[in-house]
């Protein structure tokens, strides 16, 4: 039953490659935004933790829909990035990552801010007594003690990713090897009434889903305990 | 000296100082819970960057309008109520973690001194969970000593501790600043703790400092706020001779001798020879006009009767100079100075029940 042709392999890689940038550019974003709002005091705290949340509640055609609007070669993005000799964004892979990371932001941002607001300010505070500076304290404190936070940001971004797809069709279209990331081929062979190959990559994409979640529980029950 | 200037407002509280202190022995900053103590410290260790204060240790300033010294850069020891060990370190981790990022020329105190002085030998392989809260705050006591800090600050490093610990812990903190020559800072609500420990006491209420003076001065005044929990005590120093084949130790010069029974497990930690502190409460002296000789009390000083103060229910305590010109105050009941024609100027014999050896 598992026969995968060069278009699946296509879609595969793709995929992988999508998720691992867009998990990689999220923990850059996303460990200093989650930490600024588990300590800030700043009126603009609840302003931004809601647009960081936003995507969990719009259809993914309205962030789409906008993307397009705002990446395409007339949008403010695209249209800026044309007159500075580069391409625009809509329809390439570039474009599907930035979309893929504003989408999975949430995923990313909550696990992390519930690491740090566990950890709390004193492990932080004793180590900066103890003569350590900023990264030197990321370093030796707050990633060995919110290390499951981080396991889970990856983990939860990168399978949140595997499993978009309203956002790309808008935003990508269906271009092989640029935009056709698993989810769309699924819907391109189910389109077609190719049943057997969407059943395939389907059951597939269930299976990896289902061990994501599991290894995401199984972390949070083992470090949900790590405070001081 | 340290200088501070600051004003901080949180909700319906204010904390307002312009102060300063020496640099010498322990600090304590005294006051209820929510009188700022705490806001205070954070604002000296850098950890609250409170606008328009002003903060200067030893001549250098460490924060003022332009500047902010953070807080890895100032060098001080942290102490909090919670021993706030790092869980995912060892003991050891947790001793050398400032030590390893103390520049070598700026390290005066070595691991090995440290970890004796705080009685840590045994401990040293323990897992951090492993350790007892006494035993998690010596640790982190040796863990800021070992980061060779200016200045140590402790806010309430005793407070969470049941009293058996306390006492366990009550030498090591008594020894460490004249040991390791740091000064101390040291939030306490406690006055028992400002007797045993401190050399200065800053008197902190509803966010206003009103007094600063000498621990002496402090005790001193009848109505003191350190008399409070235990009534009035008095504080004396002086040298402790070593124990005799009956574990009785001498204290004090000659012309005002007390006679201190230790116990052999506390008598070690006495190094002879250094300053050594006696507290005695007011209410365990009394006054006789002769020196009585068939009495199981041994502890009997001469004493001249300088202030008669009244106390409420009746009761009347006597400030009064020992030979060697330390103060003692005796609290006794207005029929009993009645009985005796008590005056001031008059010298009696002071007999002293018990006393309680602090240091």
């Amino acid at each position: 039953m598992f026969e995968l042709g060069q278009a699946e392999w296509q879609a595969i890689y793709l995929t992988l490659r999508l998720c691992f940038f867009t998990t990689v550019i999220l923990l850059i974003i996303a460990t200093p935004l989650a930490w600024w709002l588990s300590s800030g005091r700043s009126r603009w705290r609840v302003v931004v933790q809601v647009i960081v949340a936003l995507p969990l509640v719009l259809p993914p055609t309205v962030l789409g829909f906008y993307l397009l609007m705002a990446l395409g070669p007339r949008g403010f993005v695209g249209g800026s990035l044309e007159s500075m000799g580069f391409n625009h964004l809509a329809f390439s892979f570039e474009g599907i990552l930035f979309a893929s990371v504003l989408y999975s932001m949430p995923f990313a941002v909550q696990p992390l801010l519930e690491a740090f607001n566990n950890l709390g300010r004193r492990p932080i505070e004793v180590s900066a007594s103890l003569g350590a500076g900023v990264i030197d304290r990321f370093f030796s404190v707050t990633l060995p003690l919110c290390k499951g936070g981080f396991i889970v940001a990856a983990t939860l971004s990168f399978a949140h990713t595997v499993g978009e797809f309203g956002v790309i069709l808008m935003l990508g279209g269906s271009i092989p090897g640029e935009t056709k990331v698993l989810s769309v081929l699924i819907y391109d062979h189910a389109e077609s009434m190719n049943y057997q190959a969407a059943h395939q990559l389907s059951l597939m994409l269930l299976v990896f889903s289902f061990l994501v979640l599991f290894v995401v529980y199984s972390i949070n029950r083992r470090f949900h305990t790590v405070k001081l | 000296m340290l200088q501070i200037k600051a004003r901080l407002r949180r909700g319906d509280f204010t904390l307002d100082v312009d102060t300063q202190w020496p640099l010498t022995g322990v600090t304590a900053l005294f006051g209820r819970s929510g009188c700022g103590k705490t806001s205070l410290l954070r604002i000296i260790a850098g950890l609250e960057k409170v606008n328009a204060s002003r903060v200067s240790f030893a001549g250098i300033s460490w924060q003022t309008a332009e500047l902010f010294v953070p807080i890895e850069k100032r060098r001080v020891g942290l102490v909090f109520q919670e021993a706030s060990l790092l869980p995912h370190l060892s003991v050891t981790g947790n001793l050398l973690y400032g030590y390893k990022r103390t520049p070598e020329v700026l390290r005066r105190l070595q691991p090995d001194t440290v970890i004796r002085m705080l009685g840590l030998d045994n401990l040293t392989d323990r897992r951090v969970d492993q350790l007892s809260g006494g035993q998690a705050q010596r640790v982190a006591l040796g863990r800021a000593l070992l980061s060779s800090p200016q200045l140590l600050l402790l806010d309430e490093p005793l407070a969470a501790l049941d009293t058996q610990t306390k006492r366990e812990i009550m030498p090591f903190l008594s020894r460490l600043s004249s040991e390791s020559k740091v000064p101390i800072v040291l939030i306490t609500h406690s006055p028992e703790e400002v007797q045993r420990l401190a050399d200065r006491v800053v008197f902190i209420r509803d966010g206003v400092i009103d007094d600063i003076c000498d621990l002496q001065q402090a005790m001193a005044k009848p109505d003191s706020p350190l008399f409070a929990d235990e009534g009035p005590a008095s504080v004396l120093l002086g040298m402790l001779s070593e124990p005799d084949a009956q574990g009785v130790c001498r204290f004090g010069v000659e012309q005002a001798q007390l006679y201190v029974q230790t116990s052999p497990a506390s008598a070690g930690s006495h190094a002879p020879q250094t300053t050594t502190r006696l507290r005695v409460l007011a209410r365990d002296v009394s006054v006789a006009l002769d020196d009585p000789s068939r009495i199981s009390i041994r502890n009997h000083l001469r004493v001249v009767i300088q202030q008669i103060h009244e106390l409420p229910d009746n009761r009347l305590l006597l400030s009064t100079t020992l030979a060697d010109g330390q103060g003692l105050l005796i609290e006794i009941t207005r029929w009993s100075a009645q009985q005796l024609d008590l005056q001031t100027g008059q010298q009696v014999w002071a007999l002293i029940k018990s006393v309680a050896l602090v240091q």
